[in-house]
């Protein structure tokens, strides 16, 4: 459902846009001099390639038949150029920032979190205050000065990139450290903001789990604090997974942009330079793999909740 | 009332937020009609080093910075105040509506709220922005206002459909109350202070979701904010060049804005939870 509106959205609004992309296209293929009748006979050409002399509801209809067939059609900056095999390319590095990323980010963040919840006083009123401030400047705001810092004031990280100059992605473990190099940075600006985040989450819920009586209850039994934070903390991880799920979707966002700071060569910087060159084919492309991206998430955080929360894998087993 | 002002008072997260949003805002807002520049004005060539000239340099453009900062600071402040009103307006109009009357209308408008939850906002910002051509600062408050309400409308349903069944709400039924009046005058009252912590993070929010557009290159047209002097920072290599009168301010005036706005919001909580208020 969310799926085919979300599919929806990505064929009609960029068609919103008034006036015809391959009109442009074609406008600065003019320049170069080319006779009119030419012209016209290119135009009438692009106009079939891109579908576009159809009605818009076949236009439609082939537009979610190709997408099965992961045909994301063409695109305008880089013809003859694939949409589906820039996006190929590009998807690797975003997968394998983003994703240890946020799972790094999580389980510091939460454990932080617990921690500030159950000693309170200082510890928690800086480790509160700090992880409050990095997680609400925007994620591009601390890769630009963790950037500027550590890469070009005191170059110990290269300036961007996923991989010098002169070398090309092969398996190799020259290649693969200078990856690691290059990666450092990216991954640290955005682990810092994801840890903040999910330590202000965490935070609340333990606080509101030491308040409740069970957690009286086992201190006034005599149990030991170690063992009563495992339960506060067992507890409080349970909302903390779904919001893990909801986070993906802002999270996207941030990390596009990081990609740019650092020209990394994800999705985000696909996304940019489509934005700059109105490749509408490649900006829909790149719109739809991240919205996939993001339901597959929540998919696969909503299966794994079924497996961690104890009621609900009770209920799917058919006990109680 | 006078009780909640000096817990307001006494808290120091609120205060500091407050005064470090005033100065932003004041910045934003009186720099713009005391300075007799424009920001699209050339003073100099590219990327010259802050001097008496120009206090903080000049951009990719030999644009004066300092000037670009005040009229930026505005313009972002300005789109993320739209979009919180709008946020807000809508998720607090659609939260309370479903959470009132229940029963089908609630399915209904939660089933779209949920819905909508699932697609990541930024999708639909780029689409949306890159489908309107005539991007104003007001539009683009507006479109981050339309996709960032379901959180709200969410917390809202939840809060009102508590609140339905209180006895003062019956009373008021009886009396021959429309539900439009039952909502305004029953209801959101009792979420006041709710609803303007829910339109400071929506405000907040706003401003990040500025900058990201911005940086992407979908900012607004003709008009300097803060996001769309990092675009211009960006595209020109401002920080690989070592440039950081170009890209610092900005970026220190976008994390203060949105770390002011929630410093207030913790420190109102501690006011209105009294859970959170540690001796």
């Amino acid at each position: 459902m969310a799926f085919f509106l979300a599919v929806s959205l990505n064929f009609f609004l960029p068609r919103l846009i008034p006036g015809n992309p391959v009109k442009v296209l074609v406008s600065q293929m003019a320049t170069g001099g080319v006779q009119s009748d030419a012209l016209a006979r290119i135009y009438d050409n692009y106009m079939r390639e891109f579908g576009l002399d159809q009605p818009l509801h076949i236009q439609f209809l082939r537009y979610f038949a190709n997408l099965f067939r992961g045909d994301l059609g063409t695109s305008f900056m880089l013809y003859p150029g694939k949409v589906s095999n820039l996006i190929r390319e590009a998807l690797p590095w975003t997968v394998a920032l983003q994703v240890p990323t946020i799972l790094v980010g999580w389980i510091i963040g939460n454990v932080l979190g617990a921690a500030c919840a159950y000693k309170g006083g200082k510890f928690d009123a800086i480790a509160f205050t700090s992880a409050l401030a990095v997680s609400n400047i925007p994620y591009y705001c601390l890769a630009i000065i963790l950037l500027y810092a550590l890469a070009v004031s005191n170059p110990i990280f290269p300036v961007g990139g996923g991989y010098s100059f002169g070398s090309y992605p092969e398996l190799s473990l020259s290649f693969l450290l200078d990856a690691l190099h290059h990666y450092t940075l990216p991954f640290l600006s955005l682990t810092v903001v994801a840890i903040g985040g999910q330590a202000i989450g965490m935070r609340e819920m333990a606080l509101y789990e030491l308040t409740t009586d069970y957690v009286h209850y086992s201190k006034a039994l005599g149990l030991s604090d170690k063992k009563v934070i495992r339960y506060v903390f067992r507890n409080a991880m349970l909302p903390q997974i779904t919001g893990l799920a909801i986070s993906f979707g802002t999270m996207m966002g941030g990390a596009l942009v990081t990609e740019t700071v650092f020209s990394y060569p994800g999705i985000g910087s696909l996304l940019f330079t489509a934005i700059r060159q109105t490749d509408y084919p490649l900006i829909q492309g790149c719109t739809l793999i991240i919205t996939v991206a993001v339901l597959l998430a929540n998919f696969l955080v909503d299966i794994a909740y079924g497996f961690i929360d104890p009621r609900i894998r009770a209920a799917q087993l058919g006990e109680r | 009332m006078g009780e909640v002002l000096v817990l307001v008072l006494r808290s120091r997260r609120f205060m500091i937020g407050a005064i470090l949003f005033l100065a932003v805002l004041c910045f934003g807002v009186i720099g713009p009609r005391v300075t007799d520049r424009n920001p699209f004005q050339m003073v100099g060539g590219l990327f010259n080093p802050p001097s008496e000239k120009a206090i903080l340099g000049t951009d990719n453009l030999g644009r004066d910075v300092f000037t670009q900062l005040m009229y930026g600071t505005g313009t972002s402040l300005l789109i993320g105040f739209v979009a919180g009103v709008v946020a807000t307006g809508i998720g607090v109009t659609i939260g309370a509506v479903a959470g009132f009357k229940g029963g089908l209308v609630d399915e209904l408008l939660m089933g779209i709220t949920n819905v909508l939850i699932t697609i990541p906002a930024i999708v639909v910002l780029i689409l949306l922005s890159i489908a309107i051509r005539s991007r104003s600062a007001v539009v683009m408050g507006v479109i981050i206002g339309i996709t960032s309400w379901p959180w709200t409308a969410r917390a809202v349903r939840a809060q009102t459909s508590s609140l339905r069944t209180r006895e003062h709400v019956d009373l008021a039924r009886i009396s021959g109350y429309t539900t439009a009046e039952l909502i305004v005058k029953e209801i959101l009252p009792y979420m006041f202070s709710y609803i303007f912590m829910a339109f400071i993070l929506q405000f907040s929010a706003g401003i990040t979701n500025e900058a990201t557009l911005s940086m992407l290159g979908l900012g607004p047209y003709q008009t300097v904010s803060l996001g769309v002097m990092l675009h211009w920072a960006l595209l020109w290599e401002a920080v690989r060049t070592g440039a950081w009168w170009a890209f610092l301010p900005p970026v220190v005036f976008l994390a203060v804005a949105s770390f002011s706005l929630m410093l207030i919001n913790a420190g109102l909580d501690e006011v209105f939870n009294p859970r959170l208020r540690k001796s």
